[in-house]
């Protein structure tokens, strides 16, 4: 199982749940976050000062899905969330020891 | 003799100035000052505007309006009286043609919002016992006497200046009275202006904004020509101004901001609140597209040199484009407009020197009177808040509540 965490632009959470779920995979978690890559942030002017804000405002998306499936998810959410532009995200992937869930007890692969 | 009569026209428009005067404080104000600042200190901020306009209010009725409009004493000070206002209604006096209780109210509008604006410079900082307390000392000792010299018959008035809506009265004097409190309050640990919400701030400007023709239309104290003519002049100049910042920005760094926008528009209205009933729509133009200039080189480039932490610029716009305004008073009166003002341009040059005058005396008084209160109230209950209630924001340390839960 592969845990799929995709860091994106806040803006563009409604067309990757929809590119999701035209590939069947809905369940997601979503955070609000905040970071910098390698723009390191913007400027903003107020009053004639200028300020560097170097935290934007992003969101993390955690998908956990059988390992057949995690390059599809992959595929979708990068597409969805790509804009050609500075700041557009990243996505990470990363082995998943095990998953139960709560509501039953069920393990792994029939959990997620 | 002519008997005075009362007019129901005159009276409902001021009845309605009041209100519109009243709204710029609150919310307007505070809206305008809450939106600028962390979010952490949002209430305490708010608080401030509020605090003052009720404090205000009790002085006005309990002593303060005879202080300004009563007998006058040496051209100082109105002889205290009526206290409460003892028998004012029931004797059913008239200001011009509206009553009395309605000129009161109207004026103690002024003079509350003239303490509200001082807040802006001390945001963050102060402990709110203190600003209780300042809020009736500097009524009492500091914008009492300034509004007897121009407004009440004092020495200002009988020198014959122009101070159409409160230019010296209420801006010059907040503004410097701000410089005077941060003098003894002392900076910010951190000095930065982020706003937490931008569009409290907007919201706040257009109230300011919709609030100035109480401000200056109602000035005419009537419903007539002289009100038409302080309203559109009033609006021009705003739009002026802004236009002005906004055109500044855009050569400095390629664009406009909203927040210069929209303190442009506050700057245009602060200078020609002196001028409202006495210029034309040029003058009004040239008021305005200056004042930007005026406060914007006081903002970006005096306050840093100088250091002082005008956290919010209230001396850099009600300071200095009060100091405009009431100079281009002197300039632009136009006995056209009001047959009780000339200006330089008009052939009266000496109107320009009166309006220095007055210009040096609200500096010189508001300054030095505010810097001995700020300094009583340091050495007995102490103007500043602890390190630690700055770091964690006032509205936690000093109200236990917090603005948002989100």
């Amino acid at each position: 199982m592969k845990k799929i965490m995709a860091i994106v632009r806040p803006n563009k959470l409604e067309v990757i749940k929809e590119a999701l779920d035209d590939i069947g995979c809905s369940s997601l978690t979503v955070m609000e976050v905040k970071g910098r890559g390698r723009q390191k942030g913007i400027t903003e002017v107020y009053r004639g000062r200028e300020y560097a804000i170097d935290l934007l405002p992003k969101l993390e998306i955690h998908i956990v899905v059988p390992d057949n499936v995690a390059s599809k998810v992959v595929d979708t959410i990068a597409k969805a969330a790509h804009t050609g532009e500075i700041g557009d995200g990243k996505i990470f992937i990363m082995n998943v020891e095990q998953v139960v869930r709560i509501r039953t007890g069920e393990r792994d692969h029939d959990a997620i | 003799m002519v008997t005075a009569v009362l007019s129901s026209g005159d009276t409902a428009w001021m009845l309605m100035s009041t209100a519109l005067v009243m709204l710029m404080t609150i919310p307007g104000l505070a809206l305008f000052y809450a939106g600028l600042v962390k979010k952490e200190t949002v209430l305490n901020t708010i608080f401030l505007s509020f605090s003052a306009y009720a404090v205000v209010s009790i002085i006005w009725f309990a002593y303060g309006y005879p202080m300004v409009f009563g007998p006058d004493v040496h051209g100082f000070i109105g002889v205290p009286g009526d206290f409460f206002f003892h028998n004012v209604v029931e004797s059913n006096t008239l200001v011009g043609s509206i009553p009395t209780s309605v000129y009161a109210a109207y004026q103690m509008t002024f003079a509350a919002i003239a303490v509200a604006l001082i807040s802006g410079a001390i945001i963050g900082r102060m402990k709110f016992g203190a600003w209780m307390l300042f809020i009736p000392l500097w009524a009492t000792f500091v914008y009492l006497p300034v509004a007897h010299w121009v407004w009440g018959g004092g020495w200002l008035a009988q020198l014959g200046v122009l101070d159409w809506a409160g230019g010296t009265v209420v801006h010059i004097n907040s503004g410097v009275a701000a410089l005077a409190l941060i003098l003894v309050l002392k900076g910010r640990k951190e000095r930065s202006l982020l706003p937490h919400q931008l569009g409290y701030a907007i919201i706040g400007a257009g109230l300011l904004w919709f609030g100035w023709f109480g401000f200056n239309a109602g000035s005419a104290l009537s419903a007539g020509q002289l009100a038409g003519s302080a309203f559109i002049v009033t609006n021009t100049s705003a739009a002026a101004a802004m236009l002005s910042w906004m055109l500044i920005e855009y050569l400095r760094f390629g664009k406009a901001t909203m927040l210069g926008a929209a303190s442009g528009i506050v700057a245009g209205l602060v200078a020609i609140t002196p001028a409202a009933g006495f210029v034309n729509i040029p003058a009004a133009i040239v008021i305005g597209f200056v004042t930007s200039l005026v406060s914007y080189t006081a903002i970006s480039y005096i306050k840093p040199r100088l250091g002082y932490d005008d956290a919010l610029d209230v001396f850099g716009v009600h300071g200095f484009s009060g100091i405009w305004g009431a100079l281009a008073t002197g300039i632009f009166a136009s006995p056209l407009i009001n047959a009780a003002g000339a200006g330089l341009a008009y052939g009266n040059p000496a109107q320009l020197g009166i309006q220095a005058v007055a210009v040096a005396a609200t500096f010189a008084y508001s300054f030095v009177a505010t810097l001995i209160i700020a300094k009583v109230i340091d050495l007995t209950i102490g103007l500043r808040v602890t390190a630690e209630q700055e770091v964690q924001g006032l509205d936690q340390a000093l109200h236990d509540e917090s603005a948002y839960h989100i």
